[in-house]
């Protein structure tokens, strides 16, 4: 093994295939976040199996192993399919997927045909051609290797130096578009730097799997950031470790190929960022989850008894206690979350238990209650009108959000409050005397 | 029957099967979580193998439709949780299709399967593997296989057709009326793993696809009824085994390649001259239109 | 016995709600106009109470027992939009599925289905398309082709999502007149419609709805500019040309 390892680093061919594979994960990771983001992902999968008739062509017309002529094969059978489905689903009622499962089939298919084709007509001579299905980097040689990494590089400064351009097509094209971009020219150029990623990775990764090297550093890298300059950069580098990985791995171990090691590695990196990620990973949006649920349901138990409690003021009726049956039934909740709920409220002095499982609100729980009642009733009036107030940009999760909202606008929304009947009756400060003033809501502190 | 007879019902039995199951991926917009899971079902022959240790079909069925409906049940669970769904769908399929490869070339030696047969399945041996009952030939075990899976099919499609038809249609109808639609939809993954295993043998792994879109796209173009479309489809499934059979045989090429070359001409002649939908007749329509009003 | 009972029904996308505490009671043999801006959630009620929407809270009854014990006696418009017209199958076949709640599992409908869903495509004047293709249907044409399903859905109470969208003036009095005709039946029919204009017209009760129910009841003593100004809010410069079209009415 050490030994393997050893020669991994002498070897000038391994050294080559390993700057090649990284140069092919970098540019599938760059252009694959733009396939990912227009919604083209599955495109590249056409691509890439439509790959396989064109480089069985560019054999048999050229009539030895060539990969200039099988990246011009592939490239070339790649656009015809793309065009195909693009074709199919204008001129019929045939939807886009069923479209692109088509075109991938039948290409493949006369692409195994040929294949089987060639390799009788060469009495079972390896033509090496087999090799482009799962991939197999180490049977690059060195003159591959340099022109698949010139195209790699040539992809990427393409990418580089078109990146405001490509992001404004996938983002809004149609606005792209209005201030005179040339769209059709930068779709067709997109188009073009998948089908040349794609070809450029058939021999090292394979036909099927090639759309995975376009996918899922992508998708992965979609969990780190929000920022496309970084997700663009951030899928490159999981594509080249990926493919560095993969590459080395299926070095050491005979027969393995290399296309299903580099999309494991990729897997992988895929399910490590799905999981734990900040801000979107799942592990932590479950913990942010399960906090947020909790603050929730606090702030549900007091909204119900405040809502309760004016119920009752509005009858000028005894506040009593309200039974914890009729709180589940008012806004369900688990009776357990509510058990644990008061109890840590009943802590904080905000409620007082008066009964059998009855429970009423202390003068210090009706003020926080009356805050978020009021802070949840302004949210609801904000929403019902927020055509008028959209460009304030409240997050409609976040109804802590509506306190950054300037005064008059505040003043408006608890206008519409007492319009629709809404506003909060009972005032903590004087919820004996039956006095309904309303106070506005800067002043009672609601920061 | 004659060793030609066997494969050309094997063939005519894939395109049957498919050509059924593939109508209701279309009309349902899941042609993409065929090919998905027409990949992935390798993993679970290459599983059911590692863990039987046996090539037995029974094993191989049950094995390739629990990865179906995983394939189709992660990418429901990646879709739910924010992928957005082509997206989920190259993930998950790419990378079970991979743990498949890398499973099979590290225990290459063992299993008489090969990546090429996965791929390209191998028609031509399936008249040689028999299967026998007290000695009696029963003829090859790939039809046994094909035929049960096709009856099972037609059974659920008999019995639930008007259920999968409103699911398909108009799910939320459906909802209202009480069917299970979640149910319906997982039925459908069932029958679509299970007719892709039973069909690999014969076609291989990938060319599954072609089996189950071309034909039913074909239909789509050529029938505005359900049922006359199931039946178009299952026709066109048969002759483009036959088709593909000869296309073989004279140019000493793969079988299964030839089937779905074979079917992809058939489609292109329908897309072309269908007299309903097809580019001619609408061409023609517009002509008459545009001289009627000029 | 009210046909329909929604007690305190919340439903929330995520964390944002779409509907709060809708509580309301419809009368029998009524056309209820379900009335507010875009993004009220009318379309969400129907949903909510016909099972296809999760909801937070709240119950749903129909003539006062659960929904689900109930769907027989309710018919569902949805949305012509919600569909793809392309599905192989024809008009004919489109308004079978409205027989399919009757019909139960394993069985094929049957030649009583078969004659009452030709009725009901008669009844919306489209017995002579019964079997052409739905994509070849003009957007009015599938709309009644809809209506006709519900109608063979046989039911007592009707749900319609926006029935009157995008179809043309004979299809919209086609539709009036079945309403009618439905209401004459003694049948209860929910309505959810966006053009203020109409609202007089068309609806015994409207139920005016922005998140919250603001006002349910007949459409003389709710359809008031008061209301309206409550269910539109802050768009007043909209209300405002609505004025003229309330009071002349």
């Amino acid at each position: 093994m050490s030994e393997t390892l050893v020669s991994i680093w002498t070897d000038a061919n391994t050294q080559w295939v390993l700057i090649g594979t990284l140069l092919l994960g970098l540019a599938s990771g760059l252009i694959g976040s733009f396939a990912l983001l227009k919604k083209q992902s599955l495109i590249g999968d056409a691509m890439a199996h439509a790959a396989l008739p064109g480089i069985c062509i560019a054999f048999l017309i050229h009539g030895a192993k060539s990969m200039s002529w099988f990246i011009i094969g592939a490239a070339l059978s790649g656009l015809l399919a793309t065009f195909f489905i693009e074709k199919i689903i204008k001129l019929s009622r045939i939807k886009e997927d069923t479209s692109i499962g088509l075109v991938l089939s039948v290409f493949f298919g006369f692409g195994i045909v040929l294949l089987t084709y060639i390799n009788h007509q060469n009495n079972g001579n390896q033509s090496g051609i087999d090799d482009f299905i799962f991939g197999q980097a180490a049977s690059l040689v060195g003159t591959d290797v340099k022109l698949i990494s010139a195209v790699a590089v040539l992809l990427i400064i393409i990418t580089v130096i078109l990146f405001k351009e490509l992001k404004l097509l996938t983002f809004d094209p149609q606005f792209a578009q209005g201030i005179g971009l040339p769209t059709s020219f930068l779709n067709g150029l997109l188009m073009t730097l998948i089908v040349g990623v794609v070809v450029i990775g058939l021999q090292a990764v394979g036909v099927i799997l090639m759309s995975a090297m376009l996918i899922t550093p992508a998708i992965a890298a979609r969990y780190w950031t929000e920022r496309l300059d970084h997700m663009v950069i951030i899928a490159g580098a999981i594509g080249a470790f990926s493919g560095v990985f993969g590459t080395l791995l299926s070095t050491t171990t005979k027969g393995m190929p290399t296309g299903p090691l580099i999309i494991v590695a990729a897997t992988i990196i895929f399910l490590i960022s799905m999981v734990f990620a900040p801000k979107r990973g799942l592990l932590l949006k479950a913990i942010r989850q399960s906090r947020l649920r909790k603050q929730v349901a606090r702030e549900q138990v007091l909204q119900t008894l405040y809502d309760f409690t004016e119920q009752e003021y509005k009858q000028y009726k005894a506040r009593n206690g309200f039974h914890e049956q009729q709180m589940i039934k008012k806004r369900p909740i688990s009776n357990h979350m509510l058990q644990k709920i008061l109890h840590s409220l009943e802590k904080e002095e905000l409620v007082r238990r008066t009964g059998d499982a009855l429970w009423c609100l202390t003068e210090k729980g009706l003020i926080e209650a009356y805050h978020i009642t009021l802070r949840n009733r302004l949210m609801e009036v904000y929403l019902m009108n927020e055509m008028n107030y959209a460009h304030f940009n409240i997050r409609q999760d976040q109804s802590m959000d509506l306190l950054q909202l300037p005064e008059k606008v505040l003043t408006e929304l608890q206008q519409l409050l007492k319009q629709y009947g809404r506003e909060p009756l009972v005032l903590p400060e004087n919820i004996n005397s039956g006095k309904r003033s309303y106070h506005r809501y800067a002043s009672l502190g609601g920061k | 029957m004659s060793y030609e007879g066997w494969i050309l019902l094997t063939g005519s039995l894939v395109g049957i099967s498919c050509g059924i199951v593939g109508c209701f991926l279309i009309l349902r917009k899941m042609a993409m979580l065929a090919d998905a899971i027409s990949h992935t079902v390798l993993l679970g022959i290459v599983g059911a193998y590692l863990i039987s240790n046996s090539l037995e079909g029974i094993y191989m069925l049950i094995g390739a439709a629990i990865v179906g409906i995983l394939t189709a049940f992660f990418v429901q669970l990646l879709h739910s949780s924010g992928v957005q769904s082509d997206a989920a769908i190259g993930v998950v399929f790419t990378s079970l299709f991979a743990v498949g490869v890398i499973l099979l070339s590290l225990f290459a030696g063992k299993v008489h399967l090969d990546t090429d047969h996965a791929l390209m399945g191998e028609i031509t041996f399936i008249p040689w593997d028999i299967l026998e009952i007290n000695g009696i030939n029963l003829g090859p075990k790939a039809v046994w296989m094909l035929g049960a899976v096709l009856v099972f099919n037609l059974i659920i499609i008999f019995l639930f057709y008007k259920e999968i038809k409103i699911s398909s249609f108009d799910p939320d109808m459906a909802v209202a009326l009480g069917i299970p639609v979640l149910l319906i939809h997982y039925l459908l993954m069932g029958m679509l793993s299970l007719t892709t295993v039973a069909s690999f043998d014969g076609v291989g792994a990938i060319l599954v696809v072609a089996m189950l879109i071309v034909p039913g796209a074909t239909a789509y173009l050529l029938t505005d009824k359900l049922s006359v479309m199931l039946i178009i489809s299952a026709i066109v499934g048969v002759l483009s085994a036959f088709a593909g059979y000869f296309i073989a045989t004279i140019f000493n090429v793969s079988i299964s390649g030839s089937m779905a070359v074979a079917a992809g001409v058939i489609f292109a002649i329908t897309f072309v001259f269908s007299p309903t939908h097809g580019l001619l007749s609408r061409w023609l329509a517009r002509k008459r239109l545009q001289n009627k009003s000029a | 016995m009210n046909p329909v009972t929604v007690e305190n029904v919340t439903v929330a996308y995520h964390r944002k709600p779409v509907l709060q505490e809708v509580s309301f009671s419809v009368p029998e043999g009524k056309l209820i106009g379900i009335i507010g801006p875009n993004g009220a959630g009318k379309s969400t009620l129907i949903k909510a109470i016909l099972g296809l929407v999760p909801r937070a809270s709240g119950d749903v009854y129909i003539y006062g027992k659960p929904y689900k014990q109930q769907r027989k006696l309710v018919g569902y418009v949805p949305q012509r939009g919600s569909v793809d017209w392309d599905f192989p199958t024809n008009a004919l076949d489109v308004v079978l599925m409205g027989r399919y709640g009757h019909i139960g599992w394993f069985k094929r409908p049957s030649k009583k289905d078969v004659e009452f869903a030709l009725s009901c495509l008669e009844k919306v004047g489209m017995k002579e398309y019964a079997n052409r293709q739905i994509s070849q249907l003009s957007g009015g044409q599938q709309q009644r082709v809809f209506l006709a399903r519900a109608l063979a859905q046989d039911a007592t109470v009707y749900f319609m999502d926006e029935p009157f969208v995008g179809v043309d003036a004979a299809t919209e009095k086609a539709i009036i007149s079945l309403l009618n005709e439905l209401k004459a039946q003694g049948k209860t029919v929910l309505v959810v419609h966006h053009d203020l204009q109409t609202v007089k017209e068309y609806f015994d009760w409207v139920l005016l709805l922005n998140m919250r129910k603001i006002a349910i009841g007949p459409t003389e003593e709710t359809f008031t500019m008061e209301n309206l100004q409550k269910t539109y809010g802050g768009r007043l410069t909209f209300l405002n040309q609505q004025h003229a079209i309330i009071n002349q009415q």
